[in-house]
């Protein structure tokens, strides 16, 4: 639905956008993850169509951003990182204006526009204008005009950001039960919403693409070098355990030990002969796995040449 | 044409929804309606001093002596005044932002450009029309003749058409209101005097200066001459600046 290829953007001399792919498929919701400034919202202008590319190309809906700009923003729906309103109308002006804006055929604004309001939970203030509504509020008009041609893509820069805890959930529900008619693409630096939200995930930092693809495989990529926890009865010593070979740490960690391999395969072997050995019973052992948090932590701070 | 009737639509209600316009309509009805009633009074004046002498008296005429120098003040309060009423148009939309949302939906830079420029031209025919009292007056109490003043409200509206686009294309380079007012401001002042200096000027730039000059090609239609050149004139600087516009946001491009 989405394909990006070698996209970069310049501001002059400054690189935002460093020749970066990723591809993106129909009916999924993917997060875009990155520090403040590492080209999120750059990357978003560009498959808008909203700032052309210095290189490279985006096809959105099937249709390149830059040689077929109208056909291919007929697809889109976006909402900016700061929503376009003009606050001299009314909630429902608005949105129909959008509606209009966006071709949807005059037979059908109607009930276009009061299935966008109801959908982003605007019903009670359609009446009223823009300019008297709370963050909150606004930004559900944001996302009320982004949906009301019931684009096939959905280009979101923080959605939730200034919103207040019980209003992240909802538009989190909201944009939860766009999937699967609509592909929605939507930029966080707020880590708990991409695990909640998104089937994947592209993380950018400094311009550059860092990692991209469904949680699954991010995790597994970029998950602690190797090791695992374990539990027994009698419970384990962990000086015991550091001078076996193969091990390179062992820290104890609430009722077992999280072990880590120098050499995972030797370390194994030696390990379970010593369990024998000692003839402990195995509670639990399992692979540890990183958070998203982890793994995005490690990216950025990698690249700023610091902690590892 | 769907994009750009939507924005129409939504410029004139804006204008509509705000001060800005009923204020800007209301100084200058006030205006023309003071020009206006000196120029009756002074024309009844002497309508009674010249009663006397029949030969006098044909030479006084309402159009040459009431509407025409009427125009002539009026095209000057639009001249300060369109400025005010144009800045708004694409300043306001790059400072707050909504200017992301006419970029992103599926509708042509022209389609915003003759958009906006005709929900401004909408103010300036509310304008005109509103004056159309003067004229009623007119007929009411004279017998004017009919073509000259309907050249003169075609003029004037050729005239606002042209002040529309260069507003439009100053307040489309930068963010801010005032300084789009003030360079559109300037640039009609200097189309303005462009024949003043054109008297002062050699015989071959004096030609040139007078055809660039706003005024030189407006002075014909209140008295009931319309030139193919004037015509074109106003036509040619609108299209001109309408289209500086849109080259100057296909320009994004390469900045």
């Amino acid at each position: 639905m989405i394909e990006v290829n070698n996209l970069t953007r310049k501001y002059g001399e400054k690189v935002a956008v460093n020749r970066i792919s990723f591809s993106v498929e129909k009916g999924k919701i993917w997060g875009f993850l990155g520090p403040n400034g590492a080209g999120k919202t750059t990357t978003m202008r560009i498959l808008t169509g909203y700032l052309p590319p210095t290189e490279g190309s985006a096809k959105v809906a099937g249709f390149d951003i830059t040689k077929e700009p109208l056909k291919a923003k007929k697809h889109i729906g976006y909402l900016p990182e700061i929503p376009p309103l003009y606050n001299e109308m009314t909630v429902k002006g608005y949105v129909n204006f959008v509606a209009e804006l966006k071709g949807v055929p005059s037979k059908e604004r109607k009930k276009a526009v009061s299935q966008a309001i109801e959908k982003a939970g605007l019903s009670n203030v359609a009446g009223r204008l823009i300019k008297n509504l709370s963050k909150g509020y606004r930004q559900r008009v944001g996302i009320a005009q982004a949906i009301v041609n019931n684009p096939d893509i959905l280009i979101l820069d923080e959605p939730t950001i200034g919103l207040d805890p019980a209003q992240i959930i909802e538009i989190r529900e909201l944009i939860k039960s766009l999937k699967g008619e609509h592909t929605v693409i939507l930029s966080t630096h707020i880590l708990p919403e991409v695990t909640q939200t998104c089937d994947g995930v592209v993380i950018i930092n400094e311009g550059q693409l860092r990692a991209s693809g469904t949680l699954e495989e991010i995790q597994e990529r970029f998950s602690e070098e190797s090791g695992i926890y374990l539990e027994t009865e009698p419970s384990l010593a962990v000086e015991e355990l550091m001078n076996i070979e193969g091990i390179k740490e062992a820290v104890s960690s609430g009722e077992g030990v999280k072990i880590f391999w120098e050499e995972e395969e030797k370390g194994n072997k030696n390990l379970n002969e010593f369990i024998r050995t000692k003839g402990l019973n195995i509670n639990e052992w399992k692979r540890l796995t990183s958070t998203l948090e982890d793994i995005y932590l490690k990216i950025v701070a990698s690249d700023k040449g610091g902690v590892k | 044409m769907r994009g750009m009737w939507a924005i129409t639509k939504k410029e004139i209600k804006t204008y509509l929804t705000s001060p800005i316009a009923y204020v800007l309509i209301a100084v200058f009805l006030l205006i023309s309606g003071y020009f206006f009633y000196n120029m009756i009074w002074w024309f009844n004046s002497q309508s009674i001093a010249m009663s006397r002498n029949p030969y006098y008296m044909k030479q006084l005429n309402i159009n040459r002596f009431v509407y025409e120098p009427l125009f002539h003040n009026i095209s000057v309060i639009l001249l300060l005044i369109f400025p005010l009423l144009t800045m708004r148009l694409f300043a306001e939309e790059k400072r707050t932002g909504t200017e992301e949302l006419l970029y992103t939906s599926s509708i042509t830079n022209g389609e915003i450009v003759y958009g906006k420029f005709f929900g401004a031209t909408f103010v300036l025919f509310i304008m005109l029309l509103l004056t159309g009292v003067y004229a009623v007056f007119g007929y009411l109490y004279s017998k004017p003749e009919t073509i000259p003043l309907l050249l003169g409200y075609l003029g004037l509206f050729l005239m606002g058409i042209a002040f529309i686009g260069i507003g439009i294309f100053f307040s489309s380079i930068t963010e801010s209101q005032v300084v789009a007012a003030s360079l559109s401001f300037g640039m009609l002042l200097l189309l303005w005097v462009l024949s003043w200096s054109g008297q002062a000027a050699g015989p071959s730039l004096k030609p040139i200066l007078n055809y660039l000059s706003f005024f030189e090609h407006f002075k014909d239609m209140p008295r009931g001459v319309l030139n193919l050149t004037d015509l074109v004139y106003y036509l040619s600087v609108t299209y001109f600046f309408l289209f500086l516009t849109q080259s100057y946001m296909e320009s994004r491009r390469w900045r």
